[in-house]
C-alpha cells in the first residue's frame, strides 16, 4: 500500500466535502427561507452520532440493563437537563459508564 | 498559560473571539482525547506507519474517517476504496460548511480555505450553536478559528502519544473510553432542546440513524441529519412557538456593542 497516495487521496475527498460550499454559499445571498432551511442540523447531527452508539452498542438493538452505554446515557441526559453544565455530563456519565460495568460483572 | 477572562467579557475584537472560540471548545477537546489515543494505538497496530499515522491526522484530520480507514487498512481493502470511503463518511460535513457559510459573509477566500480545511463536527456544533445565539457577534471567523486551531492542535498531540504510547495499552476500547464523545455530545445536545421543533429534529434523526444503522459507510448519518433537519423545519412551521423561551434569558456577549 502507497501511504503517500493514500493519505493524499483521503486529505483530498476530506477538503472537497469541506471547503467548497462554505466559498460557495458564503458569496451568495441566499433567500431567509433557505438560510434557516438549514438551522435544525446541529441537534440532528448531535441525536444521529449518538443513539446508535448508545442503543446498538453491539450493532444490535440492546433494550436492557445489561446495556451499559444506555444506563450510562440516561444518566448523562439527566445531569445535563439539570445542570447544564457539560463538564459534570461528562464526569458523572463516565464515572456512571465504569460503575454499572463493575457492577454487572458480580 | 495564563488565565483568561469569562467569555462574556470577551470584546468583539479577533483576538478575544478567537480565545472565545477556543475556551468553548475545551469540553470537546476533553471529549476528543480518548480518540485520538485510541485511534493512534489502532494506526500503528493495524499495518500504518507511525508518521503516516501522524500525517493522516495533520493533513486529514477527520476522527471517524480516520479510525474507519485505519479498520480498513487493517482488513486489506485497496486505497482507492479507502479513499472513496473516507468521501462518504465525511460528506456530512458539506452540511456543515453549508449551515455555516451565511454567517460568513463579509471573510475572504483567504480565510474561507484555512476554515473549511479545520471544519470538524465539534468546531460546528460549537460555532453553530454560537453565532445562531448570537447573530450579530463581530469576527465569527475568528471564533471559528480558534475552536478550529484548539481541535487541531489537540488532536495532533493525542495522536502523538496514542502512536506512541497506545501500544502499551491492552484493548483501549475495552476501558469505555470511546464512550467519552456520546456523554460530551449529549452534555452540548439536551441545552439545545429548547422547543418542540429541535425536539422533533432530535426524535427523528435519532430514529432514522436507528434504522438507518446497517446502511453503508455512515450514509444513514447523513440520510439522518437530513431528515431530523427537515422535522425541525416542518415542526416550527406547524407550530411556531409563540415565543423563543431562554432566548431573552441567555447572556448576550455581544450585549451593549452592536
Amino acid at each position: 500500500m502507497n501511504e503517500v497516495f493514500l493519505i493524499a487521496g483521503m486529505a483530498v475527498v476530506t477538503m472537497a466535502t469541506r471547503i467548497p460550499l462554505l466559498m460557495l454559499l458564503s458569496r451568495r445571498k441566499l433567500p431567509p427561507a433557505i438560510e434557516s432551511a438549514l438551522k435544525y442540523v446541529p441537534p440532528a447531527v448531535l441525536s444521529a452520532i449518538i443513539l446508535p452508539i448508545v442503543f446498538m452498542p453491539g450493532g444490535e438493538l440492546e433494550l436492557s440493563p445489561g446495556n451499559a452505554s444506555l444506563v450510562a446515557s440516561l444518566v448523562a441526559v439527566i445531569v445535563a437537563w439539570r445542570t447544564r453544565n457539560l463538564l459534570l455530563t461528562i464526569i458523572l456519565g463516565m464515572a456512571a459508564l465504569l460503575i454499572w460495568r463493575a457492577a454487572s460483572v458480580f | 498559560m495564563p488565565k483568561r477572562k469569562p467569555s462574556r467579557l470577551a470584546g468583539p475584537n479577533p483576538r478575544a473571539q478567537f480565545w472565545a472560540g477556543a475556551r468553548a471548545t475545551i469540553p470537546l477537546l476533553v471529549g476528543a482525547f480518548p480518540f485520538g489515543l485510541i485511534y493512534g494505538a489502532l494506526a500503528v497496530t493495524s499495518g500504518l506507519s507511525p508518521w503516516a499515522a501522524a500525517a493522516m491526522s495533520a493533513f486529514v484530520f477527520a476522527g471517524s474517517a480516520q479510525f474507519i480507514s485505519v479498520g480498513l487498512i487493517a482488513a486489506g481493502t485497496p486505497t482507492l476504496i479507502i479513499i472513496l470511503t473516507t468521501f462518504v463518511v465525511n460528506a456530512r460535513h458539506a452540511l456543515y460548511s453549508a449551515t455555516l457559510a451565511p454567517y460568513l459573509r463579509k471573510v475572504s477566500s483567504r480565510w474561507l480555505v484555512p476554515l473549511g480545511f479545520w471544519l470538524t463536527d465539534e468546531s460546528f456544533v460549537v460555532a453553530a450553536k454560537q453565532f445562531e445565539e448570537n447573530p450579530n457577534q463581530k469576527n465569527k471567523e475568528s471564533y471559528l478559528l480558534g475552536s478550529e486551531i484548539a481541535m487541531y492542535l489537540n488532536w495532533q498531540m493525542v495522536t502523538w502519544i496514542g502512536i506512541a504510547a497506545g501500544q502499551a495499552i491492552p484493548d483501549p476500547q475495552g476501558w469505555g473510553l470511546d464512550f467519552a464523545l456520546v456523554v460530551t455530545f449529549i452534555g452540548m445536545l439536551i441545552p439545545m432542546i429548547k422547543g418542540r421543533p429541535t425536539l422533533a429534529a432530535v426524535l427523528v434523526a435519532g430514529a432514522a440513524a436507528l434504522l438507518g444503522n446497517s446502511l453503508p459507510n455512515q450514509s444513514g448519518l447523513l440520510l439522518a441529519a437530513l431528515l431530523g433537519n427537515a422535522a425541525g423545519v416542518l415542526t416550527e412551521r406547524a407550530w411556531p412557538s409563540p415565543r423563543l423561551r431562554g432566548a431573552k434569558r441567555r447572556s448576550n456577549p455581544q450585549r451593549g456593542t452592536t
